[in-house]
């Protein structure tokens, strides 16, 4: 169906001179959209001419409504010779198109030109006539909301979360298309620009239409990503959360954190079926059938089990295959926990021979982990070829023993490995090609293919969010090659579904049916790919499954809603007495009723009802590691081999200063591992907290391996003093005081829990230690780090070497600092970039663990430095992204926001208010789909490990549990090891609707739009738009959405010594790019960018040539916001972490 | 292990007043690092060396990157690419077109040319302004002096709008480009002793009321040329001392007023009649371009130096000039009164600003 786009060039100002002779332009401009193009007159010797145009009218299909951008093109014309090119503004029409943003584009462009810059600004004014479409086989969306803010959208409220939707659309990169070599830079650029506009216009049209066929009328923590293979092409890809939601009238509370009512009654939907106490397994017989039949893979020799060579006295062997994995999970006298690395290798999908066990090898391994109690049958005996692979891997044995230790429970109770030896690694081979999967596509797995309950949002309603898991991660290394058909992306997409599967079934293994908090990255470098996804394994409350009621009360609370909101998040989300992993689990601190993990790991926000004492701090782990050169499936490997090996340092680390500054909790955990030609770089970021609902963490203690060395006890005795001080003076500076636990508790509702958690401890101490100890004092639980060699000394010191904050800032990388709460409305958004070449060829890896941690040490004292006038003040959504653009060159882009807060009344949360008027909000009710229940049913009572932190593609291989690895008994917290399902199924597209749940008609009925100037139009001053990659602009309330903004653009020039050097021309190129953003929000008649991002930052450089380029890609959601009036109800608007229930109060 | 690439950019930009200071003032990144440690930033906030040199380097791009902009200021607030508070916009201008009285002491009256540019580097020297600083004020008088120059209205005003200034610094424009535009001499040795301030003081003076704009106020260059008609008429004023009967009369007058009311009188009747001379051959000369151009020299050489070896006081001088200006309305054959008022009314107050040590 048509739409009319209107388009009327009013004035341009500011323009650069284009004759010499005269000083002055003869400018005239061109508007394209589609293949119609329409001129100005020429408006003669001004720079700031006034063309007063006539509406330019295209008439086209809403279908290229989506896709196509306006392109508005300047130009100087020339009589006697071809005219000159000024610039260039590319419009986004989208948000035109959705009846609830925008009404008209009109504003202040800058001409941007990809290789002087902004060269002026235009005036633009842009309408769009818009017929409904009712055909059921359009190929638009028109409508379909999109937000990148990870949460339900303020002024909104979810009705129906639907679940996960994804695509991607692949092209050939005109960069490195033939024609590339005849025609000019601009134009080349130009030529990528529009087309990358173009591919995101389609994307999410295309993901739009499945939200639209899935019944939902917005995609929220809408992620866009650009995957730059060179050679083999352009992907872009998309996730995110497709949402019913409705808008909530100005009047009231724009709170879209909505609170669940409690009493919500059951569906009548059978799929809803879960009995009302959520922990009951409910889904049991689902999944057995489920689970059983014999799938596809079956055939394929994918996996097996070899029983380990080394085992201890009382092994338990656990088998696991591809296709009994998920019957494994089944049982509850199920005790080992099988868990499953990332497959290493699919070496050229596109010719499966070469995907065989031998390539294979590195990536497949399993770890499984048992307790001696609970004996298994073991399974049939390893393939052959399995025996070899085991064979091979030997040689890394003792890395391997330490990967398993990181992978099977960090917990402090992993010393019971000593007793049970229960540690069985099991190889699994991986061996399915994407030929098979993509046979496996279309063998009808389509059954389950509805599948993947995943979540990209990062904070929720209150009572969403029943278990939190852990962190489920899952990468894979890929060869690129080129993609022969651009509109069958099959290799890629069987790539993340492949993934996807991993992650759905690693969090299946932690008795979770769903993953919250859900990402997906890459890390290309030449031929080689790194795909990475995350997210956080969640037990989401059955009843949003349903349709609810609105009836009020808060009587049923008991059977509702069993656990308090403050704390029932960090409850396990399986049975502790099917506990797989020795992990040490105490009841739980808060309410005394339900078990804890010691440490929790998460990808998502702190719930903003979580209970947290003293405040948090930005915790980061860092890690180079060299590689040799190598090309193909030679460097796939080797950096498959690498991957495992830096997760578990990575998150040693992170456990090493999480305890140090006496946290016992990880929020926002992001994990990068970034390839380049010679070498690997890791970081992990996250906010480290201290859950009150979580038991104390123990203290760190050094051990050496020589007793008798004198210099060195005293050695090791500074350094533990050292270490202690540092653990005293963080506690301090975070204000971590824990209360202390008082007898009282013995009396509590659960028996004696204290006998309870010494039978557990029994398990998890060597036998000389005492167990009586009281556990609410964590001090013996220390975590021993060894020093036993140069490296571990190293690694102590790395440790202490963090510099902590300066006084009046805090630091972290969710959207708010736990335990701040009453922000000002001073915001600071910015981006730093740093790159630092390495002169020194023969580095060592400690060597460049030092550069890199200082590069990032380094630049956050920068900001320190810098943003010293907001003092007190925190940096929120610190996001750091790491690249290795060339061969000698570490690359750290950094984006994030300062705020100021009142510094008097940092620890108090404005908590009652928040309760009672969350209770009152019936309405804001939150229902979920079917969509999730088949999933949710086949988890819900799963035994499966505890987990914090869970790495990813390691490989581990096969070998013997009984090697020695006291020294990293104790280090063991809350790690596991996931069990890797078998359950590949490939097809295009994920999506799956049903219509029985649908509600709302997924297009906006009324089309009709006014010209609505709510923004001046004065010539003189410049709107204000303010930036933050948070959800909100603390002190403000957001209004109104007005669309999504996704900006890709590129600079190149061939003065680079002119422009000021690297530094000079980046950091213009930054400054016009937060330009063309503020732009274009003001055009739309926004004042603020909220969840702002750099996707991407991209920088090459020839200092020879003198010549340098650039590709930036932005995006974030443009928004009106009004100042918070002061008798205006606040709570619901300010976010996460700042106006909810406290900890103590909230169990409701 | 170099850094290759370090850039930060804010949303707002970041600007700090005391490295834009710096920077004002031509240091190096590398000087202004040290002048900045020395200051002790670091020390409240933990910072190092490195930090330091980094948001230095940061600061100097962009204030380089304003820099543009700041030459047209009306720009800077509706550019798109920097987000400035209004304020801050304002401290920036008013900062860029600060200048120091040092140097601008130097350039006064002279030709704001290419070859007063070249020279830059001895008054540089002299004044102990870096020549970034020199070259950034003499551009800034030389952007001023084109921008005024071709627009109607009163001076003052037309600097005001076009370059955002405050009120004060303004009227030093003013005063600059006027003194540019005539060519008043200000650099002999009799004169070293004025300071710009004095000489701007008579510069706003002159464009009060010896200007064109003085009486008609939409005439090109109204402020910046004396008026001519004006200057024709001060011949008119050599009667004075030509018709000896009026020259004694004169005198007589004003020894009647000042006696006894100073101790200077004896050296003031004796000196009446070279000083009217002195004061009134300034003014029949110039209709010369020349001896517009010496008017200041002329001041001092015929009228303020032998005030000042005979030990006149700032008061003694005041009475003076003031008896001397009110008896010449008393004279009846004296038929030039307003032209009378309108020259004695600057030499006056002219006077009395230069005459100091």
């Amino acid at each position: 169906m048509p739409g009319k786009l209107k388009a009327r060039i009013v004035a341009g100002r500011h323009l650069p001179v284009m004759d010499r002779a005269s000083d002055l332009t003869d400018a005239f401009v061109e508007v394209k959209f589609g293949n119609t193009t329409f001129k100005t007159d020429v408006c003669p010797k001004s720079l700031n001419p006034q063309w007063n145009s006539e509406w330019f009218k295209f008439e086209v299909d809403d279908e290229d409504l989506q896709d196509e951008p306006l392109q508005v093109t300047v130009l100087d014309h020339d009589t006697y010779s071809a005219n000159d090119a000024i610039g260039k503004v590319y419009i986004d029409i989208d948000p035109l198109l959705c009846s609830e943003a925008a009404s008209v584009i009109s504003g202040w462009f800058p001409i941007y030109d990809t290789i002087h810059g902004i060269r002026g600004e235009i005036n633009v004014l842009v309408k769009v006539e818009l017929f409904n479409d009712l055909n059921r086989f359009r190929q638009s969306s028109c409508g379909v909301k999109f937000f990148c803010t990870t949460s339900i959208p303020r002024c909104y409220r979810a009705a129906m979360v639907h679940g996960f939707v994804e695509e991607l659309v692949v092209n050939e990169d005109p960069e490195y298309q033939w024609i590339d070599r005849i025609r000019t830079p601009r134009a080349s650029n130009e030529a990528r620009q529009r087309l990358i506009s173009l591919m995101s216009g389609e994307l999410q049209r295309k993901i739009g239409l499945k939200v639209l066929e899935m019944g939902g009328n917005a995609v929220v923590g809408y992620l866009q990503c650009f995957d730059l293979e060179g050679e083999s092409g352009l992907v872009v890809r998309a996730i995110g959360t497709a949402c019913t939601l409705d808008k909530l009238s100005s009047g009231s509370a724009p709170n879209t954190n909505t609170h669940m009512h409690p009493n919500t009654a059951p569906a009548s939907n059978a799929c809803n079926s879960p009995s009302k106490d959520g922990k009951e397994p409910v889904f049991g017989e689902d999944l057995l059938s489920s689970s059983g039949p014999p799938t596809p893979f079956r055939a394929l020799p994918t996996s097996s089990s070899s029983p380990p060579p080394f085992s201890p006295s009382k092994p338990c062997s656990r088998q696991s295959s591809s296709s009994d994995t998920d019957l494994s999970l089944t049982p509850k006298t199920e005790k080992a926990q099988p868990v499953r690395r990332r497959p290493g290798i699919f070496l050229c999908p596109s010719s499966p021979t070469l995907s065989t066990d031998t390539l294979s090898l590195p990536g497949s391994g399993s770890v499984g982990c048992g307790h001696g109690s609970a004996p298994r049958a073991t399974t049939p005996p390893p393939l052959s070829s399995i025996r070899s692979d085991s064979a091979l891997l030997r040689k890394s044995v003792s890395f391997t023993e330490d990967l398993l230790l990181a992978a099977s429970g960090m917990g402090s109770g992993g010393s019971a490995g000593k007793e049970a030896g229960p540690l069985k690694t099991l190889l699994r081979q991986q061996t399915q090609t994407a030929l098979e999967q993509r046979g496996a596509s279309s063998s009808g797995l389509l059954l389950n293919a509805r599948e993947f309950p995943f979540f990209t949002l990062t904070s929720f309603p209150p009572g969403f969010l029943v278990h939190v898991g852990g962190v489920v991660s899952a990468r894979s290394v890929k060869l690129l090659d080129r993609i022969h058909n651009p509109d069958e992306p099959e290799t890629r997409d069987a790539w993340w579904e492949e993934i996807r599967q991993e992650i759905k079934s690693h969090a299946k293994a932690l008795g979770c049916h769903a993953v919250v908090g859900y990402s997906e990255s890459t890390s290309i470098c030449e031929e080689v790919c790194i795909l990475s996804a995350s997210g956080t394994a969640a037990i989401l409350n059955p009843r949003y499954m349903r349709e609810g009621c609105l009836d009020m009360g808060i009587t049923d609370h008991r059977f509702e809603e069993p656990s308090p909101p403050s704390c029932g998040f960090c409850h396990i989300p399986y049975d502790e007495l099917n506990m797989p992993f020795p992990a040490q689990l105490t009841y739980c601190y808060h309410c005394r009723r339900q078990k804890v993990p010691d440490v929790l790991f998460t990808t998502i926000d702190l719930p903003p009802e979580a209970a947290v004492t003293g405040k948090g701090c930005l915790i980061q782990a860092r890690l180079c590691r060299l590689k040799k050169k190598a090309q193909g499936e030679v460097n796939a490997t080797a950096i498959s081999n690498l991957l495992p090996f830096m997760e578990y340092e990575l998150h040693t680390q992170l456990m090493n200063k999480l305890k140090l500054r006496s946290m016992n909790a990880l929020f926002g955990l992001h994990i990068q591992i970034s390839v380049g030609e010679n070498m690997l770089l890791g970081l992990a970021s996250a906010t480290g907290v201290y859950l009150t609902a979580l038991p104390a963490p123990g203290g760190i203690q050094i051990a050496g391996k020589t007793p008798g060395d004198l210099s060195n006890e005293q050695h090791i005795l500074t350094i533990q003093k050292r270490i202690n001080d540092t653990i005293a003076k963080n506690k301090e500076l975070y204000q971590i005081n824990p209360p202390e636990l008082t007898e009282e508790v013995v009396g509590s509702p659960i028996p004696d829990p204290r006998q309870r958690s010494r039978l557990f401890r029994s398990h998890s101490e060597s036998s000389d230690e005492v167990s009586e100890l009281d556990l609410s004092h964590g001090k013996k639980d220390a975590f021993v780090l060894e020093i036993d060699d140069t490296d571990a000394v190293e690694d102590i010191h790395s440790l202490l070497t963090d510099a902590p904050t300066p006084t009046g800032f805090y630091s972290c990388n969710t959207e708010v600092m736990p335990g701040i709460y009453n922000w000002t409305s001073g915001v600071q958004m910015f981006t730093s970039v740093r790159v630092l070449r390495l002169s020194n060829a023969n580095l060592t890896n400690q060597g460049l663990n030092k550069i890199f941690t200082d590069l990032c040490e380094n630049l956050l004292k920068s900001f320190y430095f810098k943003l010293r006038s907001m003092i007190p003040c925190c940096l929120c959504r610190l996001n750091f992204t790491v690249a290795v653009p060339e061969e000698e060159l570490i690359q750290v882009a950094v984006t994030a926001v300062a705020m100021t807060f009142d510094k008097d009344q940092t620890q108090e949360k404005p908590a009652e208010k928040a309760i009672t008027k969350g209770c009152s909000e019936t309405e804001d009710q939150l229902q979920f789909p079917l969509e999730l229940c088949a999933d949710a049913s086949s988890a819900n009572n799963q035994p499966s490990s505890k987990i914090s932190g869970v790495p990813e593609t390691t490989n581990v291989s096969s070998r013997a549990a009984s090697v020695d690895y006291g020294s990293f008994a104790d280090r063991c917290s809350t790690w596991l090891e996931l069990l890797r399902l078998k359950a590949h199924t490939i097809r295009r597209g994920s999506v799956k609707t049903i219509s029985s749940l649908d509600r709302s008609s997924p297009l906006p009925e009324g089309r009709s739009r006014s010209l609505r100037s709510n923004r001046s139009f004065a010539g003189g001053s410049v709107t204000v738009v303010k930036m933050t990659p948070l959800s909100f602009l603390p002190g403000t309330r957001i209004i109104k959405y007005l669309g999504i903004i996704n900006m890709f653009f590129i600079r190149e020039t061939s003065s680079l010594r002119e422009e000021g050097g690297v530094s000079g021309f980046l950091h213009s190129f930054i400054a016009e790019v937060f330009a063309m953003v503020r732009a274009h929000v003001a055009a739309l008649g926004g004042n603020a960018v909220v969840s702002y991002s750099m996707k991407e930052c991209v920088f090459m450089e020839n200092p020879n040539k003198n010549q340098a380029q650039c590709l930036i890609n932005v995006s974030g959601d443009a928004v009106i916001c009004v100042r918070e009036t002061d008798q205006e109800p606040i709570p619901s608007m300010t976010n996460i972490g700042q106006t909810c229930t406290s900890g103590t109060d909230g169990a409701t | 292990m170099a850094v290759e690439l370090d850039v930060f950019v804010g949303n707002t930009t970041i600007m700090d007043e005391e490295v834009y200071q710096l920077w004002l003032d031509g240091y190096t990144v590398n000087d202004a690092v040290k002048v900045r440690m020395e200051g002790g930033v670091m020390e409240e906030c933990e910072a190092s060396a490195d930090v330091l040199l980094s948001d230095t380097m940061d600061q100097y791009r962009t204030f380089q990157m304003c820099e543009r902009l700041l030459h047209s200021p009306a720009k800077l607030a509706n550019q798109l690419l920097f987000q400035i508070p209004p304020n801050r916009q304002a401290i920036l201008i008013e900062r860029y077109y600060a200048f120091d009285d040092a140097f601008v002491r130097e350039v006064l009256g002279k030709k704001l040319s290419k070859g007063t540019k070249k020279d830059l580097d001895d008054i540089g020297a002299k004044t102990g302004v870096t020549l970034k600083s020199c070259r950034r004020q003499f551009d800034n008088f030389k952007r001023v002096f084109k921008v005024v120059e071709e627009l109607k209205g009163p001076l003052v005003e037309n600097i005001r709008q076009h370059f955002l200034l405050s009120d004060k610094l303004a009227r030093d424009y003013a005063a600059i480009v006027f003194f540019a535009n005539n060519r008043f001499e200000t650099g002999k040795r009799k004169l070293q002793y004025l300071t710009f301030q004095d000489f701007a003081f008579c510069a706003g003076q002159l464009i009060n009321n010896w200007t064109v704009g003085a009486v008609d106020n939409m005439v090109e260059d109204m402020d910046v040329d004396l008026d001519k008609e004006f200057l024709q008429e001060l011949k008119e004023l050599k009667i004075l001392i030509t018709d000896k009967d009026l020259l004694d009369q004169h005198k007589s007058l004003v020894c009647t007023a000042l006696r006894g009311k100073t101790k200077a009188f004896n050296e003031m009747e004796a000196n009446f009649k070279n000083l009217s001379r002195g004061l009134i051959n300034i003014a029949a000369k110039l209709t010369n371009t020349k001896d517009v151009r010496d008017f200041f020299i002329d001041l001092v050489e015929k009228f303020i130096e032998p005030c000042r070896s005979d030990r006149w006081t700032a008061a003694d001088m005041k009475l003076y000039l003031t008896h001397y200006t009110n008896s010449a309305h008393i004279l009846d054959t004296f038929k030039h009164q307003v032209v009378w008022d309108r020259y004695m009314g600057v030499i006056k107050s002219c006077i009395f600003k230069m005459y100091h040590d």
